[in-house]
């Protein structure tokens, strides 16, 4: 599925232009050279197209961190890397490379491997570098990331090169020290913890510096920022244009999550994340200046699987202490599903041939529409199994991606288990207000009782398109629309929570 | 003259690498210091290396008992009202 890039025939405003205006340029990535736009393509974490097909994980080795930040409670993993109040078993670099062969053998899909946390990969550079080591040795077919806050980056950068480690993520929150003592309240330094402002000025001057020479030594670097409203919310498209003209390819917005079980600075002080929409709002924003990550799914430091699946509990270190794993074999069967899925998506490709024609009249309001998958890029997860929907928009101009949404439980508990009573009107209501955008929703199949209560709220459910590419199911999902006559959702409309 | 690490130790190993003397190693349940090995950093380094880098308030304490990071010193959370917040979450 190669979604049809929309083009921008005027700049993009710089304020908050609203979803329905703006899409990602078409110039999202001109500024890159060739060999970093074709590698960005087919990559797993930052193609959406590829994120269908192929998975990473992450393994837990790096626990120290160098730097405090205010959403983040260091009895929990780090907070850029995971979901608040979480905790993964820290494996030593032994026990990540067994883990890693067992998890790539077992699933072929797997290509990436990062270390990002529990603290910072960089504040632990032996367990990192050892880790990967390993890995290079054994396992040459499996690419190496690694996400920082950046302040140990500049006296690394030798050895991220020499590792060939293909690309690193920066955290990057601010680049005015007056904001920064806002979110950082120390960093550790020069043999010196370094409080407030003075601290984060070292902080951004090497992150800063860190991102510059990675560009230099042609590493792909990718910006994360966390948006907090009242701190850098206003800053970050600031951010956004320095670290585009520095050369990162991509930039991520995250929403900031605060609650006080978290016993964070910015939970027990009752700062607040932003909405669903003031999100959306400033993604849009900086997407008119560079290309935005949409589908980041905030994976765990632990995480192991496909898409916004989880299958760490597969591999728990004495699952893995037990397994027998043979690599070269591995190898060569890893090497076969590859070329598999690489036909696969050739074939898909040309399946949906990029169209010239408009989809629908100008002036036609556009649509968002929630897709259920598995993976492969094709509609393939019932509604009731969901637990991630995907947002797409179609406009007269064309299909894009929005973004992930998970909801905390899937409607059905088990394959044949789906809620009665009260449990159902929670669960669901949970479901409605993640698809409060949503003009549909395209499952591979969906239950009566759902139906009529998506229905009931304005979203017409769909178990048509079962195994089409989501792309030709968003297309014809809009159309019926049309034909419908539907009542088109006001897309600049504030989103509770 | 020595630190000594307690039980709120979270164990993430920040520490125990930057110790000029060798001092701190990973005990049964968190880390800890030998007392007859650390030198507070004397003539290393102005402050004690262990206690500079430790995100957790309270977990690291002076040779006379006193914790070197007292509550609030870290996150900046002002302590009687992370008091405040807790007390409400246990009412919940
Ligand atoms: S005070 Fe210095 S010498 Fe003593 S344990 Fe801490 S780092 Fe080591
Ligand atoms: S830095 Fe503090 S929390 Fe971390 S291992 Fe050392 S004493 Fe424990």
């Amino acid at each position: 599925m190669e979604l049809k890039v929309i083009a921008q025939d005027s700049p993009a405003p710089t304020g908050g232009c609203t979803s329905g205006a703006c899409g990602s340029s078409t110039d999202a990535m001109a500024h890159l050279p060739d060999h970093v736009r074709k590698k960005v393509h087919n990559h797993p974490c930052y193609s959406e197209e590829a994120h269908h097909h192929y998975a990473r994980m992450h393994v837990a080795v790096a626990p120290a961190c160098n730097i405090q930040c205010h959403y983040c409670n260091r009895k929990y993993d780090c907070a850029n890397e995971s979901r608040p109040g979480v905790v993964s078993e820290l494996l030593t670099p032994e026990q990540a490379s067994k883990k890693v062969l067992a998890v790539a053998s077992a699933i072929p899909q797997m290509t990436v491997l990062g270390v990002a946390g529990p603290g910072d990969p960089l504040a632990n550079p032996q367990r990192t570098f050892e880790t990967f080591r390993r890995i290079v040795d054994k396992a040459p077919d499996i690419k190496l990331c690694l996400s920082t806050n950046g302040l140990a980056l500049p006296e690394h950068i030798d050895e991220i090169v020499a590792l060939n480690v293909d690309h690193v993520t920066i955290t990057i929150n601010c680049v005015d020290p007056k904001i920064g003592a806002q979110i950082y309240p120390w960093v550790f330094w020069n043999h010196k913890r370094v409080m407030g402002a003075k601290g984060a000025k070292i902080l951004i001057k090497q992150q800063q510096r860190g991102l510059e020479m990675l560009v230099e030594r042609g590493i792909l670097v990718k910006v994360n920022s966390v948006m907090i409203p009242g701190v850098n919310d206003r800053h970050l498209e600031e951010v956004s244009k320095i670290v585009k003209t520095k050369g990162a390819f991509l930039h991520n917005v995250m929403p900031l999550i605060a609650e006080a079980e978290h016993g964070t600075f910015y939970g027990v002080m009752g700062q607040r994340g932003p909405t669903k929409q003031e999100l959306s709002d400033l993604q849009d924003a900086c997407a008119g200046d560079m290309n935005m990550m949409r589908h980041c799914r905030q994976c765990r430091a632990d995480a192991v699987g496909l898409l916004g699946e989880d299958r760490g509990q597969e591999f728990t270190m004495e699952k893995i202490e037990a397994m027998e794993v043979d690599y070269s074999a591995a190898m060569e069967r890893r090497a076969r599903v590859h070329e598999g899925i690489e036909a696969h998506r050739k074939t898909m490709a040309q399946a949906v041939q990029p169209t010239k024609e408009m989809l629908a009249p100008i002036g036609t309001p556009p649509a968002r529409i929630a897709v259920t998958t598995k993976g492969s890029g094709v509609v393939n997860e019932h509604f009731g199994h969901a637990k991630e929907f995907l947002i797409y928009e179609a406009s007269p101009e064309g299909v894009r991606f929005i973004g992930a949404r998970k909801i905390a439980n899937a409607y059905c508990v088990g394959p044949d288990v789906c809620p009665s009573g009260d449990d159902k009107g929670t669960v669901l209501d949970a479901i409605l207000a993640a698809l409060f955008d949503c003009s549909a929703v395209v499952s591979a199949k969906v239950g009566i009782e759902p139906w009529s209560r998506l229905e009931a709220a304005g979203v017409t459910p769909s178990g048509t398109y079962a195994m089409d590419d989501i792309e030709t199911a968003v297309r014809g999902m809009y159309g019926e629309l049309i034909e419908q006559g539907w009542a088109a959702k006001d897309l600049s409309v504030q989103a509770a929570g | 003259m020595a630190l000594s690490i307690i039980e709120s130790c979270v164990n993430c190993y920040a520490c125990e690498p930057l110790c000029p003397s060798d001092a701190i190693s990973m005990g049964e349940r968190h880390f800890r210091i030998d007392a007859k090995a650390c030198t507070e950093c004397d003539g290393d380094y102005a402050d004690p290396q262990c206690a500079s880098i430790c995100p957790i308030e309270g977990a690291i304490l002076d040779a006379s008992g006193q914790a070197i990071n007292p509550p609030g010193s870290l996150t900046g959370i002002p302590p009687h009202r992370l008091d405040a917040v807790e007390a409400e979450i246990r009412a919940r």
